[in-house]
């Protein structure tokens, strides 16, 4: 496909994005055709492709719309049976008809996140120039340049401003990067178990699975789609050793313990004696299933750049002055990767600059992956907050 | 609107809190320290259309202010004030909490730097039924304002409304009004604290200026 003409000056040197086969449900769109989507490395990106789901009915002032923004390795898929694996979607206990996210009262969006491999431009998919997938050669992607893809999706929805953005540490920093570039265009935000900023811990858990991933001899400097063995044994490690840190050590030992699997004796040997073991290597298995290995690279990348001060002169708060966002903010006691701590100084760089500020550290001992469980209290605050706010604002 | 209903009665329930919102003009900004279940602080968004934010130490008390739409933060009056900016709020409410806190300069200071006015109240030492528990009874004191036993409470500051005024001048402030509350309720306005008045009054609020 050849698409130069001299009309089209924007997109010298921008990089096109043809989608790799998919057939998925929901909804695909074509972004960057006119102008090409700056990217915060440098490059240009457009045209390409992002998918992205809905749930309930945009009202006719189109005031309803909440955009639930998704983690790592999350998808649009939040609210339904997963079209791949089967599963029910990952925030099927909060979006929802009557839910803490109700759908019979807002009309609820998740994209799949740019770099992503539920149908959003990849490094999966293909390079109309060569012809082949991208690999490494897809530019590198930022939570800047992911949360400037949505907001074209919701340019092309017509949507003014949104009634809510809310999403899980991942989804947590694109909600704090709304709020931040767009606050105009966000009336309230949840971010939830996030951060302003990607610690070093969470980078060197973030090196370890890439290292997993780039050490598995299927990765072929991540040209491997034309062959019939994926990375799959890297990416598997990478996520046995990532979903440790979604836990806490209490969860661990209340769901385990020193449980041997399947056998009374241990087995003097290297198999999986105990459940713990067996249950990472599930986790590890079947997470391939769904996920490209280059993406997991690409997103784990844009997670640890992403550092709201540092584009404020190292500080915070001037990164919200003069906001009109209403914020509220969630914490989990247990949660040692996006510690309460993180969510603290978001809020003291939010009463630095007198902004409406929510925030609550929930009592659980399920770790990270609280915002994914069944956590009442999260969810009375979730709704308690959001019909609130929707009352106020006539919806 | 149920909550605001709610919240109305609960305030009229609580006669110090109605003597808080009282003091308050309309449409002014005003941090709640110490929120409780934001049952004050709701009255006044509604009542008197004030920016209100909320500090609540207790789960509990924070879900129930943000369940009802409030901007309440879980935290502590004496590690968070340090964060907001200087002349943030027209009056900043310190309700039956001074005698709890273990920097009661600090914070009185911290009160007064980010807020205009602060309007502080607590359980008088110096009320009657108090002194002839110690004295008559030999037993650390008790009182409907004062539940705890000397073991479970809380409070660490004993003070009473001469206490406060001592220190409030001492400190600088300026005083504004006093409203000084008996064991029925009732509430009388003072220009300054007599030696009565620190007979008779169960608890008392303060309304302090920097200057």
């Amino acid at each position: 496909m050849t698409t130069v003409s001299n009309s089209n000056n924007a997109h010298e040197g921008s990089i096109p994005v043809e989608p790799a086969v998919i057939d998925l449900p929901g909804h695909n769109i074509v972004l960057g055709e006119q102008v090409p989507l700056s990217l915060v490395s440098g490059q240009k990106l457009g045209p390409f492709t992002i998918s992205y789901q809905t749930y309930g009915k945009l009202n006719a002032d189109r005031s309803n719309a909440i955009l639930v923004c998704h983690a790592l390795t999350g998808d649009q898929f939040a609210a339904e049976v997963h079209p791949i694996t089967g599963n029910v979607g990952w925030w099927n206990m909060v979006v929802g008809s009557e839910l803490p996210i109700d759908t019979d009262r807002y009309y609820v969006i998740c994209i799949n996140v740019l770099g992503g491999c539920m149908g959003s431009a990849g490094p999966r998919d293909i390079n109309p120039k060569t012809g082949k997938q991208f690999g490494l050669s897809f530019p590198l992607i930022t939570i800047t340049d992911i949360v400037a893809a949505q907001k074209l999706v919701i340019d092309y929805l017509g949507i003014e401003k949104l009634f809510c953005v809310t999403g899980g540490s991942m989804g947590a920093m694109q909600v704090l990067e709304w709020a931040s570039k767009y606050p105009h265009r966000v009336s309230c935000a949840i971010p939830i178990a996030g951060a302003a900023r990607h610690s070093a811990q969470n980078i060197a858990f973030h090196e370890v699975g890439r290292q997993a991933i780039m050490s598995d001899p299927d990765w072929r400097n991540g040209n491997y789609y034309e062959n019939q063995e994926l990375p799959n044994r890297g990416l598997s490690v990478a996520r046995m050793a990532a979903h440790i840190t979604y836990m806490s050590d209490s969860a661990l030992h209340r769901k385990f313990g020193r449980e041997l699997q399947d056998r009374t004796n241990v087995s003097y040997g290297f198999e999986a004696d105990f459940q713990i073991e067996s249950y990472l290597r599930h986790q590890g298995n079947s997470f391939v299933e769904r996920f490209d290995a280059n993406s997991y690279l690409y997103i784990t990348r844009a997670m640890d750049y992403f550092d709201l001060a540092a584009e404020h002169d190292d500080v915070l708060a001037n990164a919200f002055l003069n906001t009109d966002v209403k914020f509220c903010l969630i914490s989990f006691t247990s949660d040692w990767l996006f510690p309460s701590s993180e969510s603290r100084q978001i809020v003291h760089a939010l009463n630095a600059v007198g902004a409406s500020v929510s925030f609550v550290e929930v009592n659980t001992d399920s770790g990270h992956d609280a915002f994914l469980l069944n956590e009442p209290e999260f969810f009375s605050i979730l709704s308690g907050f959001i019909a609130a706010a929707a009352d106020q604002s006539n919806i | 609107m149920v909550t605001n209903n709610m919240s109305a009665e609960k305030i009229r329930d609580r006669v110090d809190l109605q003597l808080v919102a009282d003091m308050i003009k309309s449409g002014s900004r005003v941090l709640d320290i110490g929120c409780g279940d934001g049952d004050l602080l709701n009255y006044l968004v509604h009542f008197k259309q004030v920016d209100g934010r909320g500090i609540e130490l207790s789960q509990e008390g924070v879900n129930k202010s943000v369940s009802l739409g409030l901007a309440v933060v879980q935290g502590d009056a004496e590690d968070d004030l340090k964060n907001y900016p200087s002349d943030a709020f027209d009056y900043v409410i310190l309700s039956q909490t001074l005698q709890s806190i273990y920097d009661v300069r600090g914070t009185l200071n911290e009160l007064l730097r980010i807020g205009q006015h602060a309007i502080v109240s607590f359980p008088n030492l110096g009320y009657w039924r108090v002194r002839f528990d110690l004295l008559i009874h030999g037993r650390s004191p008790m009182s409907e304002k004062l539940p705890y036993k000397w073991c479970d409470s809380p409070n660490i500051r004993f003070f009473t409304l001469t206490d406060f005024v001592a220190l409030a001048g001492e400190m600088g402030f300026v005083i504004h009004r006093i409203v000084s509350i008996n064991h029925r309720g009732h509430a009388t306005p003072k220009n300054s604290v007599g030696i009565w008045t620190n007979w008779l009054a169960e608890e008392a609020i303060y309304l302090l200026s920097r200057d």
